[in-house]
C-alpha cells in the first residue's frame, strides 16, 4: 500500500504516530486492514486500485453511508470516520472506528465468557434487524431492488453455470419455485448477509452489524431467514438463530422494535439461503479448476454436502 | 501389485506430521491455521478412500432402480436431476427421497462425519 498516502490520510483522520498497518482479511480486491493512530484503532475497508467494482452489491462509499444510516436507527454499527475521495490515492474505501469483540461464529457459539451475552443476542439480533428494515430507502442511492423470485432466479442461473448437475438442489429449486412468495407488499432494505459471523459480539452482546456489501431493496424477511441457515448454526443444530438463540427471543425482539413477521415467508427463505450457501461452494470447485491453489478453497467447495443434507431434511419437514 | 503401508497408512503419518510437528513450529497465524486445513483435508482424502466406492456403488444401484436402465452413475445421475427439474420424478416420492437422503449420508460421511444436520422429521 501506498505509505506517504496513508500517512496524509492518517494525519486527515486524527493526530498522533501511524501505527503498523494489519491485514486482517480479504481477497486480492477487498481488503480489511487494521491500523492505529496513536492510542486509536481504526479500520480501513478498500478495494485495491485499478480493482474492478464488485459484480454484485453495493460500492463501498455506498456502503458507509448504509452503515451511517443504521447508526442513525439505532442499530449497533462502526462508527465512519471517513470516506476515501480520489485526493486520498488509495482506491475506494472507508475508514472506521475498531469494534473491539469476537466475530468468529464457532467462539460465539462456544466461549465461556460470551455465555451472558448469548443469552440475549438473539433478541439483539431481532431488534437490530427490525430498525434495519425501517431505514428510510430513499435516501440511499446504488441499491439493487430484487424480487424473491429475481433471487431464485439469480441462483439458479449462477448453479446451471457449473458442470456437476444436483438432484437435491434440483427438487430445491423446484419447491422455491413452488412457494414463491410475491414480491413484497412492503419492500425494505435487506442487510443481505446478517449471520453469525458477520456480527461483532462482546460481553454485552451484539456490539456491531459488519459487511453490509450485499444490501438491497426487498423483502425484509430474507434477512431473518438467512441468520437460520444451519451452516451458520456451528453445530447447535437447536437453536435456530446462529447456534446462539431461539426463534421465540429473536422474533420477540424484531415485533417489539415494530417489525412484523411472516413466519411461512421466513421459512422459505431458509431453504433458499440454505440453497444460496450451497450455489456459493460450488463456485469454489470453479475457482480450484482455474488454478486457485488455496487447500482452503478445495475444502469449502467439498461443503456442498452439507448443504445437501440439510435440505434434504427441510423438504422431508 | 504395489507394496503396503497402503495410501491411507501413508496419508495418516501425513496428517500427523502436520498436527504434531508444523502447526505447533509455524508461529504465523495464517500458517498454522492453513497447516490445521491441509490435516483436515489429508483426512477427507483419507475417508474418501475408505467409503468412497462403496458410497457411489450403493448410489449407481439405487440410481439404476430409479432410472431403469444401466449408465453411468454420472449420467444417471444427471437423468434424475434433469426429471426433477422437468417435474417427471417427484423428490417426495418415498424412493426418491430415500435415495436422496442415503446419497446425501454417503457424502457428508466423507466431507464432514462431525458436521450437525438438521435432524430429519422421523428421527
Amino acid at each position: 500500500m501506498n505509505q506517504a498516502a496513508l500517512e496524509r490520510l492518517a494525519a486527515r483522520i486524527a493526530p498522533g504516530p501511524l501505527g503498523e498497518m494489519v491485514r486482517l482479511s480479504g481477497g486480492a480486491t477487498q481488503q480489511l486492514w487494521r491500523f492505529s493512530i496513536g492510542d486509536v484503532s481504526y479500520v480501513l475497508r478498500r478495494h485495491g486500485q485499478g480493482a474492478p467494482p464488485a459484480a454484485i452489491g453495493v460500492s463501498l462509499s455506498d456502503e458507509a453511508r448504509l452503515i451511517e444510516a443504521a447508526g442513525a436507527k439505532g442499530v449497533p454499527v462502526p462508527r465512519i470516520v471517513h470516506v476515501l475521495t480520489p485526493e486520498d490515492d488509495l482506491g475506494d474505501g472507508f475508514v472506521m472506528a475498531h469494534v473491539a469483540g469476537e466475530a468468529l461464529g464457532a467462539r460465539i457459539v462456544r466461549s465461556p465468557e460470551l455465555a451472558t451475552a448469548r443469552q440475549r443476542l438473539a433478541r439483539q439480533c431481532g431488534d437490530a434487524l427490525s430498525r434495519i428494515h425501517a431505514i428510510d430507502m430513499r435516501k440511499l442511492t446504488g441499491l439493487a431492488r430484487q424480487s424473491p423470485a429475481d433471487i431464485v432466479e439469480q441462483w439458479h442461473r449462477a448453479y446451471r453455470d457449473g458442470t456437476v448437475r444436483r438432484p437435491v438442489f434440483e427438487a430445491a429449486f423446484r419447491w422455491l419455485g413452488a412457494q414463491c412468495p410475491e414480491p413484497s407488499a412492503a419492500p425494505a432494505l435487506v442487510h443481505g448477509d446478517f449471520r453469525n459471523g458477520n456480527i461483532m459480539v462482546d460481553a454485552d452482546g451484539l456490539a456491531a452489524v459488519l459487511d453490509w456489501e450485499l444490501a438491497h431493496i426487498g423483502d425484509p424477511m430474507e434477512d431473518l431467514g438467512w441468520i437460520c441457515v444451519n451452516s451458520w448454526r456451528f453445530g447447535r443444530t437447536d437453536l435456530p438463530v446462529g447456534g446462539f438463540g431461539t426463534s421465540d427471543d429473536f422474533y420477540a425482539g424484531y415485533e417489539a422494535a415494530g417489525g412484523h413477521i411472516d413466519r411461512a415467508n421466513v421459512r422459505w427463505w431458509e431453504m433458499l439461503g440454505t440453497l444460496r450457501w450451497g450455489v456459493m461452494t460450488t463456485g469454489s470447485l470453479a475457482r480450484v479448476r482455474d488454478g486457485d491453489m488455496s487447500i482452503e478453497r478445495a475444502m469449502i467447495a467439498r461443503r456442498t454436502s452439507e448443504t445437501e443434507i440439510d435440505l434434504v431434511a427441510m423438504l422431508a419437514a | 501389485m504395489q507394496d503396503d503401508p497402503t495410501p491411507q497408512e501413508i496419508l495418516t503419518r501425513v496428517a500427523h506430521f502436520l498436527r504434531q510437528a508444523a502447526m505447533p513450529a509455524l508461529t504465523a497465524p495464517h500458517l498454522a491455521f492453513q497447516a490445521r486445513v491441509a490435516a483436515n483435508a489429508v483426512d477427507l482424502v483419507i475417508r474418501q478412500l475408505d467409503l468412497g466406492a462403496a458410497g457411489e456403488a450403493a448410489e449407481h444401484d439405487r440410481l439404476r432402480t430409479l432410472i431403469g436402465r444401466d449408465d453411468s452413475l454420472t449420467s444417471l445421475n444427471t437423468a434424475l436431476a434433469d426429471g426433477i427439474a422437468a417435474g417427471s420424478i417427484d423428490p417426495a416420492n418415498p424412493l426418491v427421497a430415500a435415495h436422496l437422503l442415503a446419497t446425501s449420508r454417503e457424502k457428508i460421511a466423507v466431507d464432514q462425519p462431525h458436521y450437525a444436520a438438521l435432524p430429519m422429521k422421523d428421527d
